[in-house]
């Protein structure tokens, strides 16, 4: 096989040249779409002039919102027998940053890819698995079996350095003797904080934050920047923080020059999840990413779910509370008057909407900063021919890069012939002010950043570009909050938590981590909340 | 002569420093060309790899620090010394490729050895280099100065290359002229460096003369590269060549040599039809001779029909689907008469149903049960072929194995691959089957081995009623036993996300064949 595709690659490559002499021949761009988030009716809710409802519907429960968080809350009221509920999302489709596509190809995501093993504090997303079959067994041992479908296949990730692919996440060769050391001596500090545990026995990095010690050891870290804790433990090799910066911008959308150093040690140090048939490094996922759960998620939900539907109102009555939806398709709007709302959008929207929301929750909601993304999928008519060094792996990285490298849909299938592929590019502006990331993405044609990712890619790949066919662009506007420091441990964050009378807030912004598993745990949490209120006895998922 | 010793001048003339800095990066271009070539070259003739880059590299890489660390050595005759060293290098370098390419193909000798001293050899001479330049370089620069500037040009160079390697030169001139083309270019760097020292030099006639003569040979062999390249090829099949095809999954070799036919995928062989009936026959009827009910049998991989020679006998098997990946390979053995000889006309039976598809992807789209499967996959080389083998796979094969079924695995050698043979049975018992091991000798093999796998408890044929020219009830009953050295040992299932046994499979192999 290598020797067959060896040859690929010389016949491949001898298109290259060309491209590179001649700029003006080079093949047209693929076509594709732009999508992405409404940012049209989005924008609408900042100065809301929509139509007066001419309809009213009376519901026991809403929740707004159908990403994660809302899609957990739904779940776990259905899964106590309350079925009278309603989920509403302003996008044309449920999901949030789980959505994902599909053509002939294969499905392919269009934002969060994969799970870590679960730890075990995510106790829910250990339930939610369980009820879908992608965990097999009892969902509170320690070491449960996941299926063999969903672990990610070997080999797991590469990198691309100095025209070479190596295995891991980090580039070893040309790697100096004090760069090894340094990796091996941040290692050791991570497993340390992996260990550590407070006097109640709560995990110093715990997966969800609620979980967390809140010892001052360790919340000290969220005052500072993760590269001003690189700096000040002595970490100075290139290639590490270069791989720290990387895991930042991976996880959370930001540089680790803005990242707080509790949220960038949190990445390495929250992953305690084992498996029975798996190592502890593994990950869960799909061709199209975690939107596998979303499809199990909505399922059933049949017409409970409203989606294009945008509350630009959200008001407490004596005993109830109104929500207007502006319904997109059929351009009107309707009232829907809830018994208890779960708010599951993003917080940052809350105050445009809610009518009479005390300042301090309004200031709260409102002071997120978001970090937006970009993600592509490449359709491709065959794979790239192998390159030097590293096979294709499930997720490629090129060091250095803008873009965070390229995820392979098609990875977790069985198949010997090479054949049509969708790969997952992904880009988060970290390098601009937020604000000015967004208008950057808003404004920027779909060619613009199809000729930019082809270009990039095509470093690696040099027969890429005349194998892709199409090159769609998904665009977030906000698609992480940004865990500066102070956000993730401000003391103000437990009025959100508590909820405003008849509304639970339920969303990964309420962490200050935008991660599966956040948004999970405060879905359930709301989802709890209102069950109790309703008066059905349930024992926690959450412990 | 002692006096004259100190040739360079306590400074270089400044007009020299720029020369100096353009042959770092020359010489980085070299060495990284050197590095890139060696891995290519060695995953290219030693197959599938996981490991073979990165040995090859971090050899080089050793070889280099070694070379920087015996560079202090050199004390004397600086710039004579960097002559001799770009000739060394460009020869060595430059014939490398070649001269590798030529001991493959005519076997001679212990390969890895050549391979891994020839980059060893070279990385020392590339790792002296560098060291070299700087020390010529360092009366005239501050330190800093001097090792910001020749670092830059050095990963200046290897950027250069890492760009140009595989986009121009690899596919273009092919790795023979690919190194012979950078070995000249150490061999003009060479001469220049004694121009340019032309007024210092001793014995600068000699050293010019080796450079030119070093120079004509590397034309001389960038002339007969593809000269050099046929005829390794030519060695690489002893005998006579009667059918050659490049299939987008393969590239089919059928040789010729009296009455000795044999086919090679990539260059492994598949069978020799002088003993391939010790392997077919082994493959397919301990299991179907057990299975008297037997109807519908299915055929994975095997598009050369022999397997389904074996099964046609049979006259109670109703149906057989043969799902190969390459129409081209079932084409040739449906058309070629010598071929449907060999395969009795197996392909064009009635009872014969032929699909050109990959086997997972057919198994995942189709419900239909089979009383007897046969997954006759080529060895887990790589990690494609490898989910072959994973318990996954195998819980996807036993939903279409009917529940008094067998289902038949060939299973590498039990002999060379031992730890490999036992992990396969692992796997097909940790996906809920129980498994019956067995092995056979065929003599263009070695040792080879087999699973059967199912769900009743197995008892061997007492008789055939199929004719045979290799298994006999008896000989059958002692297939199931292993010898001492090839006796069960504990090893881990092959799982998806581990792919174990594409590991132990590759490492045992190399073990084998040295």
């Amino acid at each position: 096989m290598k020797r067959r595709s060896f040859l690929q690659t010389a016949a491949a490559l001898s298109a290259a040249p060309m491209l590179a002499c001649s700029r003006k021949t080079a093949p047209p761009l693929p076509p594709g779409t732009l999508s992405g988030n409404d940012f049209a009716l989005g924008h609408r809710l900042r100065n809301p002039d929509f139509p007066e409802p001419g309809e009213t519907r009376r519901t026991p429960v809403l929740i707004i919102g159908a990403g994660i968080a809302g899609l957990s809350a739904a779940w776990r009221l259905a899964r106590a027998g309350v079925r009278d509920f309603m989920i509403v999302d302003l996008e044309a489709t449920a999901g949030g940053n789980a959505r994902y596509g599909e053509s002939a190809i294969c499905r392919y995501p269009f934002g969060a890819h994969y799970l870590p093993l679960p730890t075990m504090e995510s106790a829910a997303v250990r339930h939610l698995l369980a009820d879908f079959g992608g965990l097999q067994g009892d969902p509170r041992l320690e070491r449960p079996s996941y299926d063999e479908r969903l672990l990610c296949h070997t080999p797991q990730e590469r990198v691309y350095h100095k025209g070479i692919w190596q295995e891991g996440p980090i580039p070893r060769l040309g790697a100096s003797a004090d760069d090894r050391q340094q990796w091996l001596r941040f290692h050791a500090r991570m497993a340390e904080f992996k260990e550590a545990r407070d006097f109640l026995g709560r995990r110093a990095f715990a997966l969800p934050v609620a979980a967390a010690s809140r010892d001052a050891r360790w919340l000290g870290f969220d005052s500072v920047t993760m590269a001003e804790w690189l700096a000040a433990e002595n970490f100075d090799s290139v290639p590490l923080h270069w791989y720290v910066n990387y895991a930042c911008r991976d996880d959370f959308g930001t540089d680790y020059r803005q990242t707080s150093a509790w949220a960038g040690i949190h990445y390495f140090a929250c992953r305690n999840g084992q498996a029975a048939n798996a190592g502890g490094d593994a990950v869960l996922t799909a061709p199209e990413g975690n939107g596998w759960i979303v499809r199990r998620l909505t399922e059933k939900l049949a017409d409970r779910l409203l989606t294009g539907a945008a509350c630009f109102r959200l008001e407490q009555q004596t005993k109830t509370v109104t929500a207007d939806l502006f319904l997109k398709v059929e351009g009107r709007s309707i009232r829907i008057v809830a018994e208890q709302v779960v708010w599951a959008a993003a917080l940052f929207v809350l105050p445009r909407v809610a009518v009479s929301l005390p300042a301090p929750l309004a200031a709260l909601a409102g002071a997120g900063e978001y970090a937006p993304w970009l993600v592509a999928n490449l359709s491709l008519s065959e794979l790239p021919a192998a390159g030097v060094g590293a096979p294709l792996s499930w997720d490629n990285v090129l060091y250095d890069a803008p873009g965070l490298g390229y995820v392979v849909a098609t990875h977790q299938q069985v198949r010997i012939a090479p054949g049509p592929s969708v790969f997952t590019y992904y880009r988060v502006l970290s390098e601009l002010p937020p604000a000015k990331a967004r208008e950057l993405l808003m404004n920027s044609s779909r060619e613009a950043w199809a000729t930019t990712i082809l270009e990039e890619l095509g470093r690696a790949h040099p027969d890429l570009p005349a194998l892709t066919t199409r090159l769609d662009v998904f665009r977030h506007g906000h698609a992480m909050i940004r865990p500066l420091p102070g956000v993730v441990h401000s003391s103000a964050r437990q009025a959100l938590v508590n909820g405003w009378q008849r509304v639970q807030f339920a969303h990964a912004d309420l962490s200050g981590m935008s991660l599966f598993e956040e948004a999970n745990y405060h879905g359930v949490r709301a989802a709890e909340v209102i069950l109790s209120r309703l008066g059905v006895g349930e024992s926690s998922l959450l412990a | 002569m002692a006096d004259r010793a100190q040739t360079v001048p306590a400074s270089p003339p400044a007009r020299l420093q720029l020369p100096l800095l353009a042959s770092v990066f020359l010489v980085a271009a070299c060495g990284l060309a050197y590095e890139l070539i060696a891995g290519a070259l060695a995953s290219y003739l030693l197959g599938d790899s996981v490991t073979q880059f990165s040995t090859v590299i971090g050899t080089y890489l050793f070889a280099m620090g070694l070379g920087s660390w015996w560079s202090k050595h050199i004390d004397r005759d600086l710039v004579a010394r960097f002559v001799q060293i770009e000739i060394s290098v460009g020869l060595l370098g430059g014939f490398a490729a070649a001269g590798l390419f030529l001991a493959f193909a005519a076997s001679t000798g212990p390969f890895r050895t050549l391979l891994y001293g020839t980059v060893l050899a070279i990385g020392v001479l590339v790792g002296l280099e560098i060291p070299l330049v700087m020390r010529i370089l360092r009366r005239e620069l501050a330190f800093n100065e001097l090792v910001a500037r020749v670092l830059s040009f050095d990963y200046l160079g290897a950027l250069v290359v890492s760009l140009v390697f595989p986009l121009l030169l690899a596919p273009h001139l092919g790795l023979v002229r690919t190194g012979l083309l950078f070995g000249l270019i150490n061999a003009l760097v060479a001469l220049w460096a004694l121009w340019l020292f032309r007024q210092v030099l001793v014995r600068r006639r000699a050293l010019t003369g080796f450079a030119i003569v070093s120079i004509i040979l590397l034309l001389a062999g960038f002339a007969a590269a593809g000269r050099i390249t046929s005829l390794a090829e030519g060695w690489l099949y002893a005998d006579d060549i009667i059918h050659t095809e490049t299939t987008p999954y393969q590239r089919i070799v059928i040789t010729r040599w009296h009455e000795d036919i044999r086919l090679f995928l990539n260059q492994n062989l598949q069978f020799s039809s002088n003993d391939e009936y010790r392997y077919h026959e082994a493959l397919v009827h301990p299991g179907l001779a057990a299975l008297p009910a037997a109807r519908r049998v299915l055929v994975l991989g095997g598009g050369d029909g022999l397997a389904l020679r074996e099964i046609l006998k049979y006259p109670g098997v109703e149906s057989v689907t043969l799902v190969d990946l390459d129409p081209a390979m079932t084409r040739l053995f449906s058309n070629s008469p010598l071929l449907r000889q060999l395969n009795n006309d197996s392909l064009n039976s009635p009872r014969v149903r032929v699909v050109n598809a990959d086997a997972a992807r057919w198994l995942e789209d189709n419900d239909d049960s089979f009383d007897f499967i046969v997954a006759d996959f080529p060895d887990p080389t790589n990690y494609a072929v490898g989910k072959l083998y994973t318990t996954a796979f195998y819980r996807l094969l036993d939903k279409h194995l009917a529940a008094h079924g067998l289902l038949v695995v060939q299973t590498t050698s039990p002999y060379y691959a031992r730890h490999s043979f036992w992990s396969v049975a692992a796997t097909l018992e940790e996906a809920g089957m129980t498994t019956s091991p067995y092995h056979a000798l065929v003599p263009s093999f070695g040792e080879w081995g087999f699973i059967l796998a199912g769900h009743m408890p197995y008892v061997p044929p007492s008789r055939y009623e199929v004719p045979l020219r290799f298994l006999t009830p008896a000989t059958t009953a002692t297939m199931f036993e292993f010898p001492a050295d090839m006796a069960r040992v504990a090893a881990p299932a092959n799982h998806m996300n581990d792919q174990s046994l594409v590991r132990s499979f590759e490492a045992e192999w190399r073990h084998a064949l040295h």
